[in-house]
């Protein structure tokens, strides 16, 4: 149909999960029926939690199914028990909005939450309080320094949770190393079905407030019957990027990729900016800017091509205005005029290239100078 | 693909037992899944994504799937929210609702029959300080409208009656309880699990506010299901999850593509075949229960067998425990009490609310009939339930003394 | 949950079902449980002069475990003394047929109906 560049957004679901799912959604079965349906389905999905477990090194019994991302980060938020929630300035959505409490970390010109500011505010307040840094952004791909967030969250007794959505299966996700209370899994960010994610605990009997009530399911942490179809599918993306993550494979060709794409486009257009290029940041993902062009205005533009990118994330591309986390970060005007480009582990070089060069083509029709592509050695 | 292409017989692989348990879940319709495919692989696109085909072609998908649902239970596309199934739904239904007019009204009425996901978000807000009406049920399941009407005040934020109960099938008048709560201002709030795609369904007919849906319980997939949100007058709700701002705002999260085209085809099945499935299921039920009674004594059926949806019998066998004969019956997957409670060896609070005693709540099965179901399946369920039953009577001393005619409640068993 | 291989043998092929004449002199009948709670055992032994149990037979009103606990502690009385029969754990029971910590109440009652019946015949011939 054309290039896809907006894996942040989702991808395809990888086919060893397709065809697992679809064996899955055949099966049937209620894992909570005590017949041999019941419990095959019951097997299918504690194989599965075992697998999501593994991916980020923790118990099975610490890993709380639910319907996504957001469900998962308003589980850690809602069912923690603390009062102040301090969530870094560049969250997604379903953190920043996350009721009256939140209060905003900022970030720095990187996109980098500012720890001497965290300090200030848990300090300044003596009432319990969460921290909720994510660990990759999804704009931008900036890494948050989330083991330091949560070393100096503990020495003021807060809980952490970090949204690792977007960077598991693109970087090492270890549990242990990240020292946090609360992680956020989603699986169709992973090559697995939307409709699916995971709230991982620390400690596996943290007495979290459940939001969905009814059935024990999940040990009493999430009611309702398993998407089971759906969990299946996760525990094999887990492990397939699980494995993409230890070998390297697929994350270093995207990493060439993404970091052969930028230089070539600010080299072709020298008004352009990348965002964050100095930071440490996810190996797929680059936001360009071009100044005084609206992010909207490129991105349809560049569907015209055919080359599917974004401007903001998926969840919030439907609103008018500017992206909070550029907003964030200090770009001012230059918020509302960035694009992200997002690799897949099916992305191509000439894919790339393409993009490249019907960017150029709209930088060139709005004005800006633009040089020819380098010949190809 | 293969793996649905080499089911021959839905829901039962080789050497599987004969699913009896439709009221647990239902297998996936392989026209569903057919369907669903594409959207794992393909078109894979975020429906949210708004400024590329790959998005807009996830995003008409969603919108047909929400136009199928609607359509089952009369209501404009608009009124209709995704979540992630019946459970969420009935939760962000009644906490949703309480929540948002709290300051105005605290109370809610609700049946001590209904699922345990509404009955657990009741007593949560109890302890929140809402107060709540648990009415009882008559000894057929079916709630009393003078009742009710009693219950409702001005000061009632929502009133959620299930349409249809899980472990007995019976169905509550909604059309009545649509026509009694609405002069109080109350929103009338319908767990309509069981109903869809079994009994027509109309919000408006029945003045319903708010009706839940689930994808599993209607041959659709699982992880998906709906929430019926009333526009006009408009009903308003406190989400759950927030963020961006997705499904008017009511529940954010991405949605997700081949579950929600799941479960709208799973409504426009269910919508076609509606008539002509109930019909067959009711004359497989009464075939079988008619061939148990011809076989055994002492059966009792559990509930109303009138205002009930066809698919189902839950019958007590006197003198057998349930557990006990649920492992005679290994040929059949079926169910004593619902799936949710059952490993909990607890008796079923449903037939207890009708009045059965725990001796006899502890004999009943439940047998859960539905699309794929044969007159073989249910001729040969007949004879092996007769068989196990018949089995277990041989070696229950209970049995024993009531053909000795002896009284089992004259004696005084200790408890343990 | 699953079932051992052992329950489900001594539930699909019960060991020593029936029932004998309470009122006779050599027999010591054990009933306990309660059917609100799910499970009823009756025990019966059946006392040589000597003092050994020379036949046992039991019907139970429960879930396979139960029927499979009380099926076996059938098989093992037979040949003991009432002091060796009355000694016998719950927990050797529950090993033996590997029970789920769900199911333990089982092995209990299995044990409460040897313990009951004992105590019958015993209090039938004034031995006790």
């Amino acid at each position: 149909m054309g290039i896809y560049l907006d894996h942040n957004a989702g991808g395809p679901v990888r086919p060893e999960v397709a065809s697992a799912m679809a064996e899955a959604l055949a099966e049937g079965g209620n894992p909570s029926s005590v017949h041999a349906g019941g419990r095959r389905a019951r097997r299918r999905i504690e194989d599965a939690r075992a697998q999501v477990a593994a991916l980020i090194g923790i118990a099975p019994s610490a890993i709380v199914f639910t319907s996504g991302g957001s469900e998962a980060n308003a589980l850690a938020l809602r069912g923690c028990g603390r009062e102040r929630l301090l969530v870094s300035a560049v969250e997604h959505a379903s953190v920043l909005e996350c009721g009256a409490a939140v209060e905003r970390i900022p970030v720095d010109g990187a996109g980098i939450v500012d720890l001497v500011a965290l300090e200030h505010l848990l300090a300044g307040d003596a009432r319990p309080a969460l921290v909720s840094v994510m660990l990759a952004n999804n704009e931008t791909g900036v890494v948050q320094p989330v083991a330091a967030v949560a070393a100096m969250a503990r020495r003021f007794g807060a809980l952490v949770h970090c949204d690792a959505v977007q960077a598991a299966g693109r970087m090492a996700v270890a549990m242990s190393d990240l020292a946090v209370d609360f992680l956020t899994l989603s699986a169709h960010k992973m090559g697995g079905p939307s409709g699916i994610g995971a709230l991982a605990l620390r400690d596996a009997d943290f007495p979290l407030a459940p939001i969905l009530l009814g059935g024990g399911q999940e040990r009493r942490r999430r009611a309702g019957t398993e998407n089971l179809s759906g969990i299946v599918g996760f525990g094999v993306a887990a492990t397939l990027a699980g494995d993409d993550v230890s070998t390297g494979n697929t994350i270093l060709e995207m990493y060439h990729l993404r970091d052969a794409l930028e230089p070539v486009a600010t080299a072709r257009v020298p008004g352009a900016v990348v965002v964050a290029a100095g930071a440490v940041r996810l190996p797929n993902t680059t936001c360009l800017v071009l100044p005084e062009v609206a992010g909207q205005t490129q991105v349809m533009a560049l569907d015209l091509a055919g080359i599917a990118v974004s401007a903001g994330s998926a969840c919030s591309s439907g609103k008018v205005g500017a992206s909070h986390v550029l907003a964030a970060m200090g770009l001012g005007g230059m918020a509302g005029c960035a694009i992200r480009i997002s690799l897949g582990r099916s992305s191509r070089a000439e894919e790339v290239t393409a993009f490249v060069d019907a960017w150029a083509e709209l930088a060139a029709r709005k004005g800006f100078e633009v040089r020819q592509a380098a010949k190809a050695a | 693909m293969t793996a649905v292409a080499n089911n021959t017989k839905i829901g039962r692989g080789p050497g599987q037992p004969i699913y009896l348990d439709y009221q647990a879940t239902t297998p996936c319709d392989p026209r569903v899944v057919e369907k669903m495919i594409p959207y794992f692989t393909e078109k894979f696109g975020n429906p949210h994504s708004r400024n590329h085909r790959y998005g807009w072609e996830a995003e008409e998908a969603v919108e047909v799937g929400r136009e199928q649902v609607a359509a089952i239970i009369g209501a404009d596309p608009k009124e209709v929210i995704f979540t992630s199934g019946a459970t969420e739904s009935n939760n962000l239904a009644i906490k949703g609702v309480a929540h948002f007019y709290k300051d105005k009204r605290d109370h809610i009425v609700t049946v001590v029959t209904e699922h345990k996901c509404v009955l657990d978000t009741c007593r949560h807000l109890e302890q929140e300080g809402f107060r709540v009406t648990y009415l009882p049920v008559g000894t057929n399941g079916l709630v009393d409208l003078a009742q009710l009407d009693e219950a409702i005040t001005d000061k009632t934020a929502v009133v959620s009656v299930m349409a249809v109960n899980n472990e007995i099938g019976v169905i509550q008048p909604l059309a009545a309880i649509g026509a009694l709560y609405r002069k109080k201002g109350a929103f009338f709030h319908t767990d309509c699990a069981q109903a869809v795609g079994k009994i027509p369904l109309d919000v408006n007919a029945m003045n319903i506010d708010l009706m839940s849906i689930s994808g599993h319980k209607i041959y659709g997939p699982k992880g998906i299901g709906a929430l019926y949100v009333r526009r006009r007058p408009r009903v308003r709700l406190v989400p759950m999850i927030n963020g961006g701002g997705q499904e008017r705002g009511m529940r954010s999260g991405t949605l997700a593509t081949p579950l929600c085209v799941g479960l709208g085809e799973a409504c426009r099945i269910a919508t076609l075949e509606m008539g002509a499935e109930a019909e067959r299921l009711r004359s497989l039920r009464d075939r079988m229960l008619n061939g148990i009674r011809a076989r055994l004594p002492e059966i009792y059926v559990n509930g109303d067998l009138d205002h009930r949806i066809p698919g189902n019998l839950n019958i007590s066998f006197a003198f057998v425990e349930g557990e006990g004969l649920m492992m005679g019956v290994k040929d059949l997957a079926v169910s004593s009490g619902s799936a949710c409670t059952s490993a909990s060896l607890e008796p079923s609070y449903v037939l207890r609310a009708l009045g059965l005693d725990a001796e006899m709540a502890h004999t009943s099965l439940r047998f859960g009939l539905g699309r794929f179901t044969t007159e073989d399946d249910i001729d040969y369920a007949i004879n092996h339930v007769a068989e196990a039953v018949e089995h277990l009577r041989s070696m229950s001393p209970l049995w024993e003394m009531h053909q000795d005619g002896i009284d089992i409640k004259s004696i005084q068993w200790a408890a343990h | 949950m699953a079932y051992s291989d052992k329950v489900i043998d001594h539930y699909e092929n019960p060991r020593n079902v029936g029932s004998m004449n309470k009122d006779d002199a050599h027999v010591g009948t054990g009933l306990v449980g309660a059917p609100a709670c799910g499970d009823v055992m009756k025990l019966q032994i059946k006392v040589s002069p000597e003092g050994i149990i020379e036949d046992a037979k039991f019907k139970t009103f429960g879930c396979g475990s139960a029927i499979a606990s009380s099926s076996l502690v059938t098989e093992w009385v037979k040949g003991k003394t009432l002091d060796e029969a009355a000694a016998i754990k719950n927990t050797e029971i529950a090993e033996e047929l590997a029970l789920p910590p769900v199911k333990i109440h089982c092995s209990v009652l299995a044990e409460d109906a040897i313990k009951a019946a004992v105590a019958d015949y015993k209090k039938k011939t004034g031995a006790g």
